[in-house]
């Protein structure tokens, strides 16, 4: 039986070396709404659990369709906006860049607690550009040695 | 929360190992930590140090900031004193507050980023290139065909790989060949506002030019207000020597109501039906390709579309301008997926901006140097065909203040699907025309007045078009390499090429 050792991310950022990098594509059948396929890649299979990772990308999902949802609150920000000539974005932060900042802390969160023990680091999107997520395999060289 | 950040420092630092050049790495110990924006792969211009974004090409936004400026200047400074004492101090008010508008909205239209796609890492690009050869199988002879099928809302869309970004564009997404950048839900190149619209703008450029056209109205109304008054008191010749700026004023607003109504007119139709330009010109969602063909983004009534598109959430801009760009390398093991050495390839081509393009597109090249080129679905055109570049300057006199029209230097015309659209903007220009384009809306009329990127869908070798640009992009290493003329279509684009290169 395979148990992962435990990494903690100062191990992984300083010692470990990168085996691989998987990366999860974008998943268009609702249209262009920002939503990340929840196939699960074989490159993990050893390494973290199906549920785990699903859980991972369903969440994120959500997260977005929430950052893009077209209810009450986006219509009356979107008005109140034209109505002052967009100068209100100079003091006030839109509703999509709260929910970006909520998502990086989840991700955050889940390197921590659930990826960076078992050498797997999530790349938040938005630094991919919204294209992917990065999911980057570090070597576990504590079974190698 | 400090190892959140040294995550997301060592993030950065693994992606600047990859897109830094190695040569540059120790310089840059000794000099100022760059800002994205300053080595951006696009064809962008950056002010501001990266707070402004505009096209390459911005002689035309200045004439059309020129115009509006200089236009209402002279309204408010010889018109405004006569119709504020002879009718109500109000009509300057309202004008005053309509021209900060326009002036708000067109500069938010064009100093914003319309939706840039930034292009794919290295190991992104390299990942999505073993999946594509693994899915069709290296036949030997050809490059595999570079295109996802998905089907949204019902619909069978097609995704096309673009050789430039090294991505497959999302749905709706389109590559600007002038800005050679893959813009999110492009609609349009416009000149006039010396940028793209796209997903991000397109509100700012909507507003823009729905203000203009109240603005220019009510220009023209109060201007003629004002001649037909003062004639009334001093005669008609008199009444035009005294405010011989009013002649000018009511000849730019009577040439410029036209094409800004119309084009505005334009917009409502396309966004109450959420649609792209794009999309309309080349009849993606028409009904007349085949009976089942809808709009698979429409929301299916004209408020929601409209109120999607108008005051939906504003995405933020994906290309991350002012962030500095990290020189610190971490310890990292051999790339395992066969892709050279960064610094391999490097000191040939020192000069370059962007390294992963370099790597790639020497692969690129070293696979297609032996093959004859399938570019069906490559799509990165950018056409000029002789008789528009030859008519326009004519019809620019017409067209003044009119955003989006044709215009002379590098303008490319919409795909060869299309070739009536193209032929009739040579010949007719505001007068409704039969339009052999197949489009029953009234104010389609509107569209032959513009020169649209349609990148999607016509083939084109992308080395060609790269070899096109003036400049030394890094692609023009990728077209010196191969032979396109092995197919009759190939042939007929690549002509075409070399009318863009004679005429720009």
């Amino acid at each position: 039986p395979f148990v992962p050792q435990t990494h903690s991310l100062q191990d992984l950022r300083q010692q470990a070396a990168v085996a691989a990098k998987v990366f999860i594509q974008r998943d268009y059948t609702n249209g262009t709404l920002c939503q990340f396929q929840t196939k699960f890649p074989s490159e993990l299979e050893t390494r973290i659990d199906k549920q785990q990772f699903e859980e991972t990308v369903r969440t994120l999902n959500n997260l977005y369709a929430e950052a893009e949802k077209l209810g009450s609150q986006s219509y009356i920000e979107g008005c109140l906006a034209c109505l002052t000539a967009y100068t209100i974005f100079l003091c006030m932060e839109t509703h999509y860049e709260k929910v970006l900042k909520k998502i990086a802390k989840y991700i955050q969160e889940q390197n921590d607690k659930v990826y960076a023990p078992r050498g797997l680091l999530l790349t938040d999107p938005i630094e991919r550009g919204l294209r992917v997520i990065e999911i980057t395999i570090f070597e576990d060289r504590s079974l190698t040695q | 929360m400090h190892l959140g950040e040294s995550t997301r420092e060592c993030e950065y630092s693994q992606i600047s190992t990859r897109s830094s050049t190695p040569m540059e790495t120790p310089y840059k110990k000794k000099t100022q930590k760059k800002r994205k924006w300053e080595t951006f792969p696009g064809r962008n211009k950056f002010y501001c140090d990266g707070r402004i974004m505009m096209a390459k090409q911005t002689g035309v936004f200045y004439l059309t900031l020129v115009l509006i400026l200089v236009t209402c200047g002279l309204f408010f400074t010889f018109d405004c004193w006569f119709l504020a004492e002879q009718l109500t101090p109000i009509i300057p008010v309202i004008g005053g507050v309509l021209f900060l508008f326009v002036i708000g909205t067109l500069l938010r239209t064009s100093f914003s980023d319309p939706g840039v796609l930034p292009r794919a890492t290295p190991d992104e690009a390299a990942d999505l290139e073993r999946q594509i050869d693994v899915a069709n199988g290296s036949t030997g002879y050809r490059p595999p065909p570079r295109t996802k099928e998905v089907v949204i809302n019902g619909q069978t869309v097609k995704l096309k790989y673009c050789f430039t970004c090294k991505i497959f564009r999302p749905p709706r997404a389109s590559h600007c060949s002038l800005c050679d950048n893959c813009v999110e839900r492009f609609d349009h190149h416009c000149p006039w506002v010396g940028n793209c619209v796209g997903k991000r703008n397109y509100r700012f450029f909507y507003m823009f030019i729905l203000s203009l056209s109240f603005l220019t109205v009510f220009i023209f109304a109060f201007v003629i207000t004002h001649i037909i008054l003062n004639s009334q008191r001093i005669g008609f010749l008199s009444a035009l020597k005294d405010s011989p700026a009013s002649v000018l004023e009511v000849v730019v607003c009577f040439f410029s109501v036209w094409s800004i109504v119309g084009l505005s007119g334009f917009h409502t139709y396309l966004i109450s039906s959420n649609q792209t330009t794009n999309e309309d010109i080349k009849g993606s969602w028409s009904s007349k390709r085949s009976k089942d063909n809808y709009n698979p983004y429409s929301y299916g009534n004209i408020f929601t579309n409209c109120c999607a598109a108008l005051c939906g959430p504003l995405p933020p801009s994906l290309i991350d301008r002012r962030g500095f760009i990290q020189s610190d390398a971490p310890q990292l093991a051999p790339p395992t997926n066969g892709i050279p050495m960064y610094g391999s390839t490097q000191s040939q081509q020192s000069h370059m901006c962007d390294q992963d393009q370099c790597i790639q597109s020497t692969k690129f090249v070293l696979q297609v140097a032996t093959t004859p080129l399938l570019q069906q679905q490559s799509s990165e055109p950018v056409i000029l065909t002789p008789e528009n570049g030859a008519s326009i300057p004519g019809r620019t006199s017409l067209a003044l203040g009119g955003p989006c029209t044709s215009l002379p230097m590098g303008q490319p015309t919409p795909p060869a699907s299309t070739p009536s659209l193209s032929c009739h903007e040579a010949t007719d220009l505001l007068p409704v025309h039969g339009h052999p384009h197949n489009h029953s809306h009234p104010l389609q009329e509107q569209v032959a007045h513009h020169h649209f990127l349609t990148p999607e869908e016509v083939p084109s070798p992308p080395g060609m078009l790269h070899c096109g640009s003036p400049l030394g992009h890094s692609h023009t290493m990728q077209g010196s390499f191969y032979n396109p003329a092995s197919q009759d279509s190939l042939h007929e684009d690549s002509v075409r090429g070399l009318v863009k290169l004679s005429s720009v």
